[in-house]
């Protein structure tokens, strides 16, 4: 059994509630954080080498050490709880059985940063986990964890939670700022960056649900120690939430020194593909990160085992390699057809796109319609020349990173998967029936090393 | 119909705008929004939008565009019960497609149409934060996973019994 830290106690009865979670050791390191100094805690986020779990990967320390602290101006934290991407569930995991590791993390956060007031932006589809949160927050108040003077140490803290209204685009940060103001979720040009013009113009940290509940373990257990779980620059733990073709979706903390193979098959984690199929391909880290096929998934291209961390998924880059992203991991096997899957995450792109760059609203729209088509088999090999030239144009080229998101995942399937395309194209009537199947996408590759 | 908030909505405007900084009522808007689609039948007209910018002291335009923007708010009269289903990649390969078209074979609408009686309605939407638990749908305010046919029968029967209760 690997580390929890997590999700260690959600299995308690009534750990969702303030009287368990406290009775388990919930809020002790409030009570240590408002003991020290604010920057003492942001050094032991720098040394817990703790890194943004939204997808980014960004070191969170340094996250908060950018944040600007202009006299007589107010400084904001803003969880970012608008979990869309797909692949990714994990977040509501946490808020939905323990929202008091959340709150209890944005306390000590907030002493840290300064902030007095902080939101929690959730999707507006987590209704009922928007009411879990706000009860949770009701509870930590009562018991003198929120409000003026918490503790006696002389911190005010408020929290409130922010409900969105159904954009993908609200999790990128400049854009949940945008849809907080009650706009239109367009994201902003950067620089200013949050941490200098955030909320309402004032200087702003926006960070992950995961991460922030993160906060709460680094400063119990210290982050040197915290530091000491995982491997190089992947420390601490990363929840994952696995789904596709897999005897056990579900919610799983590792702290990233497994290989991608004990994940999927060993029964700690995803217990192996269903129904005794071949794995064909894995999107590891969230739809945007490159889909590989089963060969790359599990064996980098030096012929090394590919591991549950950031440096190893990775690996070989967007050539051979992908990214830990969110931690949404989603399985294919062998019956999947990689065309109409990458079809269903252009439609997805294509829907979530603000509208604002070009590049991204035309091409979004342009790759749906052409995958459709060769999906369908009214496609030409053309097309599969034209997709990548379109996504190729989108990435790099608009103010957000959405543009990039809907860019990679076709240009990876086509980078590892063209042959499937091909066949798409030249077998117009049998793509209607039937699929091209696992091909040779799981046998070994000659490795260079 | 007048369009009026109720007392008790009205106490939570104005709590909403207390959560935000003095002066920034706008920031209420996307909660606000919520609270009108639920009390004016689940839907945004345009007196309905013309009403929260007054109560918010915005342009109309203002809540236009956001209303527009934002996949949760209806522009057109929907049915009392909304079935939403995620048909993005983890919910397509297990079988998302198939239980949309049960859907719609079952209530005799297409996606996007509200049955006769004005108690359905079929929507496709895109990924909820519910992959592990596939095929879904949102219906209100919770969600309905690992959907089977079966499991549709149950959930329209159920809508219909309790709309039944209510009438």
């Amino acid at each position: 059994m690997g580390i929890k830290l997590l999700i260690d106690k959600i299995n308690i009865p009534g750990i969702k509630t303030y009287e368990v979670y406290r009775r388990e050791g919930g809020y002790k390191s409030v009570e240590k954080a408002l003991k020290m100094q604010p920057a003492e805690i942001t050094e032991e986020v720098k040394k817990s080498g703790l890194r943004g779990r939204g997808g980014a990967g960004f070191p969170t320390g340094l996250k908060w050490s950018f944040l600007a602290k202009p006299e007589g101006v107010p400084r904001y934290l803003v969880v970012n709880a608008d979990e869309s991407e797909p692949g990714t569930f994990k977040d509501r995991y946490l808020m939905e059985f323990i929202p008091h590791i959340l709150i209890e993390g944005i306390i000590s956060s907030s002493y840290a940063l300064g902030s007095n007031v902080s939101y929690i932006y959730i999707r507006g589809e987590y209704h009922w986990i928007s009411e879990i949160l706000e009860e949770a927050i009701a509870e930590a108040k009562q018991n003198g964890w929120l409000g003026k003077n918490i503790q006696g140490s002389g911190f005010d803290c408020e929290i409130y939670v922010h409900r969105g209204a159904g954009a993908y685009i609200c999790g990128e940060e400049t854009a949940l700022l945008e849809s907080l103001e009650g706009k239109r979720g367009n994201p902003r040009i950067k620089p200013p960056f949050p941490a200098v013009k955030g909320a309402w113009g004032c200087p702003t940290v926006v960070n992950n649900v995961e991460t922030i509940a993160a906060v709460g373990p680094i400063l119990n257990m210290g982050g040197e120690e915290y530091a000491k779980i995982g491997v190089g620059k992947s420390t601490g733990t990363k929840l994952i939430s696995a789904c596709g073709n897999i005897n056990k979706p579900g919610i799983y903390e590792i702290d990233m020194t497994i290989s991608v193979e004990e994940f999927i098959y060993s029964e700690e984690y995803c217990g192996g593909i269903a129904n005794g199929k071949k794995l064909k391909a894995c999107i590891a880290g969230g739809s945007s990160v490159p889909i590989l096929p089963a060969n790359l998934l599990l064996t980098t291209a030096k012929g090394e085992k590919r591991m549950m961390n950031y440096e190893s998924l990775s690996d070989g880059g967007f050539a051979t390699g992908t990214m830990m992203g969110s931690g949404g991991f989603i399985v294919l096997d062998e019956d999947q057809c990689i065309v109409r899957h990458t079809y269903t995450l252009a439609r997805f792109y294509r829907h979530e796109s603000c509208g604002q760059c070009s590049p991204c609203r035309e091409g979004t729209g342009w790759m749906e319609k052409i995958l459709k088509n060769i999906e369908t088999g009214k496609g030409t090999l053309a097309d599969i020349d034209l997709l990548w030239d379109i996504q190729r144009k989108i990435e790099g080229n608009t103010i957000c990173p959405l543009g990039d998101a809907a860019a990679w995942p076709v240009a990876a399937a086509i980078r590892h998967f063209r042959d499937e395309f091909e066949w798409h194209v030249l077998n117009p009537e049998k793509c209607l029936t039937e699929n091209y199947g696992l091909a040779n996408y799981a046998e070994p590759l000659a490795t260079t090393a | 119909m007048t369009i009026e908030f109720t007392k008790e909505r009205l106490d939570k405007v104005a709590e909403l705008i207390s959560r935000y900084p003095a002066g920034k009522q706008k920031s209420a808007l996307l909660p606000v929004l919520h609270l009108a689609q639920e009390q004016f039948s689940g839907w945004l007209s345009v007196p309905v939008m013309d009403y929260v910018a007054s109560v918010l002291n915005l342009e109309p335009i203002e809540v236009y565009e956001v209303a527009s923007f934002y996949s949760m708010y209806n522009l057109k009269p929907v049915g009392k019960y909304i079935f939403e289903v995620c048909q993005t990649g983890p919910c397509m390969i297990n079988g998302s497609d198939e239980i949309i078209n049960y859907i719609s074979n079952k209530l005799n609408i297409k996606v996007g149409e509200t049955t006769s009686d004005g108690l359905f309605t079929l929507k496709t939407v895109e990924c909820l934060g519910a992959c592990g638990y596939a095929p879904m749908m949102q219906l209100g305010k919770i969600y309905k996973e690992h959907l089977t046919p079966e499991k549709v029968d149950a959930i329209v029967e159920e809508c219909r019994a309790k709309a039944a209760i209510n009438n």
